[in-house]
Parts: structure tokens; sequence; C-alpha cells
């Protein structure tokens, strides 16, 4: 069954999700709220953004009504699957005073199973990059790898780009090729709303069991291939990544880094948003008697002053190093660290960039000047 | 007779989960200078802490907060743990006020180490600057455990006055040795208080006796002292690949995963503290990295 | 080749300048030796000399009234001490005291100044030198101003 290509009415949607409901999955899926797409917990189809879908300029973001009732008729949301793998706060343990010692205690708390619905391509790649920061090396960072272990994924694919995607340049998109174990294209005709699911693994072709499925017709293959194929070419931005590491570290100091500098706000919403972003800082916190201590891990930025503060002050005091930080990391260090790209071409971090700094913009700058340099 | 582990292999024999500190017990406390103390630490549980010279651990205070100290003991010596601390930030000035019988948390040993046992058969230069001779003390040690496997020996030291001096007693037993070039330099000094060199430390190397083709240099201090002291270390002829030294960067998790301590593509607290140059120097000296 | 020129080509100074060179200011120059505690200069003196260090320490200070005497840098073997000479107004800047028995190679500067005109190279090579030497205080000095082992919070 692996492998396979069947069809799921959309009448029919909700027994896929009664089926992970059954099976103990916290199911998590995309609802509208606060004006955004945002993960969230889903108890039915009711609660998908039916009818939905999103703009997505450099520093814009807008709901918009569709002409139709698509349930995963928008491209990305604000947050990613990191803040349920990778949780904003997470209490590392707790200590108690005992006598003049104390003793430790881990947070062995169970997390929950996830279900994931509608992981867009450039997301599972996202997770496959955080897989590699945080289960590849010679360290393990046993919460992420707790939760990465009992996740199923339902991926979608993506029938149409937003404005600020690239994932064809980083090719990690639109279609979801590994990594998953169901694959949805939703297609939407004249008198059909049906899904075509491609069974990734042997559990999701055990979830399938529970849900009515139809063969797919090689019609219906065929048509959500032409859609995907339509979504790739319609990327609303592009990035050259040719020798972008080395492109990269040769100009640590081009004068574009204090040209963003000057647009730069260091509010560090690029990094938040960002899929693969992992930084974190830890916090030691005490109760007012000062017998019990905390440490609790939560998102840190790069672009914050505090990030690289060693006794006496900050060594990336200025915005343009801080920016230069989290450009070369993503696109360039990255690479060197966990031999791939940090960027899945999703696009969030341009999109909220308060002030629309767009990453594909600043790289063609200072490959053009190369260029303009050489001509 | 103690054999060198990879970091590596510590690191993850002290405790499955690296986060969690273990609690270890002060044994002594040193005055070094004014805003720098030495202390010995026991562990709780009577084990002990075998570590390569050039690692780190994570102490911290309970409540308070967690800092990256270098080991400073002898790495023969694991049942006594050796730290120096100076009193800079929130953490290390509280550190500072431990008193004998007081408890920490360790997480540790991590990071790479100095080339103690790769430099054996080759002259030893130490050039080192401030609280910089702290991580270096483990490599001292370890070579005069093991005086026999090297060639000349060299320890240059630089500090801002004779009071600020580290490990005063010990640089004087290493003075008086006959097989350790040990030269000693104060940026300030009062001729009724002091009766050696004057001057930046990197005025030390020209005077160095050792064989610049077979030399391995080990060194350690601020950062822009490191920087001229590679200049004159290149001046002597050494190569970039001849040259150790140890870096320092903010850091929360010490494995690598919180990402503070990044310098280029490096993390500090797994592919350093100790690097060698020719690995980084793209990126020294280089603004804000 | 005199002993004294035998000296003067071994000191690292004068590391391969020409033989030619070496007997020129070998004439100019004169060993000496001073005891410990012995000032060889002070701050204001004329200053017509300057030393090439064989062995020993010496020390360079300035007096600063209500503090006391403060050491600049102490001078040791394979140093040059003095550059003064070249440069109006030929003042000594510091006083110069030996911590220990030193001995050095002193140079009278009037006549190594006669000789540099006379032999323009010569006084090219012999200023490059000196050029490296003011460099490299100069660049200590600024180590030292920054206080870099200071805590700077």
């Amino acid at each position: 069954m692996v492998g396979e290509q069947v069809l799921i009415e959309r009448t029919d949607f909700q027994r896929l999700l009664d089926a992970l409901h059954q099976r103990g999955y916290n199911v998590i899926g995309p609802t509208v709220h606060d004006g955004a797409i945002i993960y969230s917990e889903i108890a039915s189809v009711e609660d998908l953004p039916i009818g939905w879908t999103d703009e997505h300029e450099a520093g814009r973001y807008r709901l918009k009504r569709r002409n139709d009732q698509a349930l995963f008729g928008y491209v990305v949301g604000p947050y990613s699957w990191k803040k349920f793998l990778y949780p904003p706060v997470l209490s590392l343990w707790k200590a108690k005073k005992t006598g003049k010692s104390f003793e430790v205690v881990p947070n062995t708390d169970e997390p929950p199973q996830y279900a994931f619905i509608g992981v867009r391509s450039c997301e599972l790649h996202a997770i496959f990059i955080q897989d590699r920061v945080f289960t590849n090396g010679k360290f393990t960072d046993p919460h992420y790898q707790a939760r990465r272990q009992k996740i199923f994924i339902v991926a979608v694919n993506c029938v149409q780009a937003g404005g600020t995607c690239f994932c064809v340049s980083m090719k990690t998109g639109p279609k979801a090729t590994v990594g998953f174990d169901l694959a949805l294209t939703e297609i939407i005709d004249d008198q059909r709303h049906y899904f075509v699911v491609e069974v990734g693994t042997e559990k999701g072709a055990e979830i399938l069991q529970k849900v009515p499925t139809k063969r797919a017709q090689p019609d219906d293959i065929q048509t959500a291939k032409e859609r995907i194929a339509q979504a790739a070419q319609h990327m609303g931005r592009q990035l050259d990544t040719t020798n972008i590491k080395e492109l990269l570290y040769r100009n640590l100091e081009h004068p574009r880094w204090d040209e963003v500098a000057t647009r730069c706000l260091t509010c560090a919403n690029c990094t938040m948003v960002c899929p693969t972003c992992f930084c974190t800082t830890v916090e030691d916190v005490t109760d007012l008697t000062g017998t019990e201590a905390e440490r609790v891990r939560r998102w840190d930025s790069c672009f914050t002053l505090d990030f690289s503060y060693i006794h006496g002050g900050s060594v990336r005091a200025s915005a343009k190093s801080r920016y230069r930080q989290w450009l070369t990391h993503k696109l360039a260090s990255w690479i060197d660290q966990f031999g791939t790209s940090g960027c899945v071409g999703c696009g969030r971090c341009i999109t909220w960039c308060p002030v629309g700094i767009d990453i594909t913009e600043e790289v063609r700058a200072i490959r053009q000047s190369e260029l303009n340099r050489t001509q | 007779m103690a054999v060198t582990v990879k970091p590596q292999q510590i690191a993850l024999a002290v405790s499955t989960d690296p986060m969690l500190p273990v609690p270890y017990r002060v044994l002594r406390v040193r005055r070094e200078t004014s805003d720098t103390f030495t202390f010995e630490f026991g562990s709780v549980d009577g084990s002990r802490f075998p570590f390569a010279p050039g690692q780190f651990n994570m102490l911290y205070l309970f409540g308070v907060g967690e800092v990256p100290i270098s080991i400073s003991g002898d790495p023969e010596r694991p049942e006594i743990l050796v730290h120096t601390v100076r009193a800079v930030g929130t953490v290390t000035k509280s550190l500072c006020k431990l008193k004998p019988g007081d408890i920490i948390g360790v997480r540790g040993p991590f990071g790479s180490s100095w080339p103690v046992v790769e430099a054996a058969g080759d002259d030893i230069v130490i050039v080192a600057g401030g609280v910089g001779l702290a991580p270096l003390r483990p490599a001292i040690y370890h070579i005069l455990n093991h005086r026999g496997e090297y060639g000349r020996v060299v320890l240059l030291y630089g500090a801002r006055t004779p009071g600020d001096m580290l490990y005063k007693k010990e640089l004087a037993e290493w003075r008086g040795r006959f097989d350790v070039q040990v030269e000693v330099t104060v940026d300030a000094a009062k001729p009724d208080e002091w009766r050696g060199n004057v001057g930046v430390v990197t005025t030390l190397i020209p005077r160095a006796h050792f064989d610049p083709h077979h030399v391995t240099a080990l060194v350690c201090g601020p950062e822009i002292m490191m920087r001229f002291t590679i200049l004159e270390l290149q001046k002597r002829g050494l190569r970039d690949d001849q040259i150790y030294i140890s870096m320092e960067r903010n850091m929360k998790c010490a494995i690598g995963l919180c990402g503070h301590c990044q310098y280029g593509p490096n993390f500090i607290c797994k592919d350093g503290p100790v690097f060698r140059f020719d690995t980084v120097k793209e990126i020294f000296g280089k603004r804000e990295i | 080749m005199t002993t004294l020129e035998r000296l003067l080509a071994e000191h690292p100074f004068f590391k391969e300048l020409d033989p030619r060179y070496i007997q020129l200011i070998a004439g100019c120059a004169q060993e000496v030796v001073f005891k410990a505690g012995e000032f060889i200069f002070r701050e204001g003196d004329p200053s017509n000399k300057f030393w090439l260090i064989r062995s020993g320490k010496i020390s360079l200070e300035i007096f600063a009234p209500g503090r006391g005497p403060i050491i600049i840098e102490t001078l040791g073997e394979g140093d040059v001490m003095g550059w003064s000479w070249a440069v109006p107004p030929y003042r000594k800047q510091y006083d110069a005291r030996a911590l220990e028995l030193t001995r050095a190679l002193e140079f009278d500067a009037m006549c190594i100044r006669g000789k540099c005109d006379e032999e323009p190279k010569l006084g090219y090579e012999l200023f490059k030198r000196f050029a490296q030497i003011i460099g490299q205080r100069l660049q200590a000095t600024r180590l030292r101003l920054i206080d870099i082992y200071g805590s700077h919070s």
C-alpha cells in the first residue's frame, strides 16, 4: 500500500480526522485565528480555514475569502510546526534544596502524540533540518526527539504559491516527496471536491483503513501533478543558491549589511516565524522561599543584544552584525554545521518582517554587486 | 598513569542527560587577586571528574544561574575539580562568595582540548594573558607531568599588574625548575613592588627559546592579546597550524543546541573552545562575528 | 673582525647588516657595564647615546609626583634602548635604571649621525631598524592603553 495513491472525497475528510483521534492523536491543523492561519488543535473539519486564502508580500499578510470551499486554500501562516516539536517555553528540570545540597529532577513529562494536518513540503523539510540539528550530532535534545518520534504527518501539496514563496529555489517543494505518512493534493472541480492521497508509510496506510477511499485514476493523478506544477511555476520569489556559502563568506564586510541595518529593527520576528531557527536561552528561577529552583528553556533570537553578551558587552553590538549573523547562518554556515541550508524558502521571514526586508533581495544585492565589479 | 581521553567519551560518561547539573561541594577556596578566586570541588557522591586540558564546565549556582568556566586543575588528579573564577558578572560574582561546604551544580566537561598528546616530541610555547592562564594550567600540569615527552618548554605570562597575577606560588615553583623557561611580565608596576618585566606579553616572544619549526604554541587570553601574540609567533616563523587558541562566547547549553556560542560555522562549546588557528583564521579578528 | 664587531654582528638588532657597515659603526661603539640600581640616564638629559643590551635588565621609569616612580617598560637581552638621539630635541624622556647587572654596547649618537651623513645607505638601513623598534613600542603602548585585562564592566 505504501507508495500507492488513493482518493478521499471531501465529504469523507472528517473520517480521516476521526481515525486519527481514535488512535489517540492530538490532531493539529490550520485554523483561522486573529486574522491569520494558525496551527492549532482541531476537532472537526469545520475548524479548518474553509474558503480562506492568504496574501503574502514583504511586510504584508492578509486573509481573503476564496470563491470556493477549499480546506487548504492558503499557503502558510506565521507559526510553523516547530512550536509543537520544539515548544517556545519548556521546563528542563526542577531542583529542590535538600539541606546544603540540592536534588535535580528532570522534566520527564510524556509529550503529546501529535498528528499534524496540512504540513507543506517546505515545512517537512524544515522538520528534517531540525532533525539534523537536534538529533544528528554529538548531543541530542531528548525533548525534541520524544515529540518527533511520535508524530503523524499529513502533508498537503501546494497547488498555489504565495507571494513570498521560493521553495523551488531551495529544492524543498512544492510537492512533498518524503517524510510524510500521508500526502494530500486538494482538487476542486466544478462538480467535485476531493483529495488525491499518497501513502507514505505503513502507519499512514493503517489510518486509511478507517477512511473510505477509492483507487486514484490516472486522470486524477495527472490533475494533481498539473496543479502542483502550476504552483511551482508561480513562486513569488527566487533565490540563486549557486555557491551561496562562498558568496556570503567572502562578503562579510559588504556595504549591503550596513544598508540593510538601516532598515532592520532587530525585532527578531524573522527568527520567531522561521521554521528552522532553533536558538534558545535558559532562565534559572527560584520560588520566593528559595528552596525550589527551575530551569526554563525559551526560544531566543540572534537579533537580541543579550544573545552574544559576554562579560563587558555584546559581541554583536550592531544591527548590521546581527542581521549578518542571521542571514549568513541561515544560508551559509548552516551548510558547514549541518550539511544543509537552513532555509526552506517558505517566505515567512519576508512576509512577517515589519519593514519588509527580503532575504532573497539581500542575497541578490550582494551577488549583483560582485557581477558589477567584474564587468 | 592517567590517559588523556577524548572529550566526547568523557562528556557522555558523566551524565546521561548533559543538561542536568550534578552537585559538587566546595572543598577549598583560595584568593588569587582582588576579584579572582580558585575553588576546589569534590563530588557529593565521591565520583571522579576526568577531563582533558582546555575543557570547560557549566557551573550552576542554585537559583542564580549558570556560567561556562574552564577547568584549571591537574588532569591527573580527577578526584578534585578545580575552577578559577573571576567576578565579572552576576553569576560569577555570586560564585566568588562561595565558602567551603557550599554546593554548586556542575555540567561537563565540554569542548575540545589543548593538543598536549599530539604535541609530544615538540617544543612547547605557552602564552597566557590575564585569567587566560587558568584554562592553560591543566596543559601545563600535563606537560610537566610528562616533561620527558617534550622538547623545550616555555611559559610566557602577561598580567595587568603584579597583584593581578594568578597562581603566584606555582609560577615561582615553575620558574625554579631548570627544564622550563618561565617569563612573566606586567603592564604596569612600581619599582618597589616588582622586580620583573614590565611590558606587554608579546614582547616576551622574541626572547623565548624554542625551535620555530618544531614547536606547538598554546595561546589563551583576551582576543586582542591573542591577535598580537599570533603576529609575534608568525614573526618567529610559526605556521598557523602550529598555533592553538581558546575562544570565548556566550553559552547556554554547552552542547551545541542553543546557538549562542556560534563563531562563524563553529560552535565554541563543541568545536572549541580550543581551535587550531588555521581553522578559524578567516574569521578571527573580524568585527562582531 | 674585532671582538666589538663580533658582538655587534651577534646582536639581533644588527642581524644581517652588511659587515662593511658593522665595521663602520663599530668605531662609534664601546662595551659598558651597569651595576644593579645604577641610573643610566635621567629624564631631560641630552640624548647623545643609545644602547644594545647584551644581558641584564633595565627599567624605563617615569616619576609622577605623589605616586612615585612607575615602570613604563623593562628592556633586556636583545633589546635596543634609546631612539630619542635620532630626532630633535635630542632629550631623554624617561629615567633608565639597571635592575640587575647589565652589559650593553653603547653608541655615541653624534658619531653615528656623522657616519649616516657620510653613508646615507647605512643611515637608511639603521633608521629602518629603528622604525621597527619605535613601531613595536607604539603597538605595545596601544595594547596597554586599551587595558586588555581589565574587567570593562
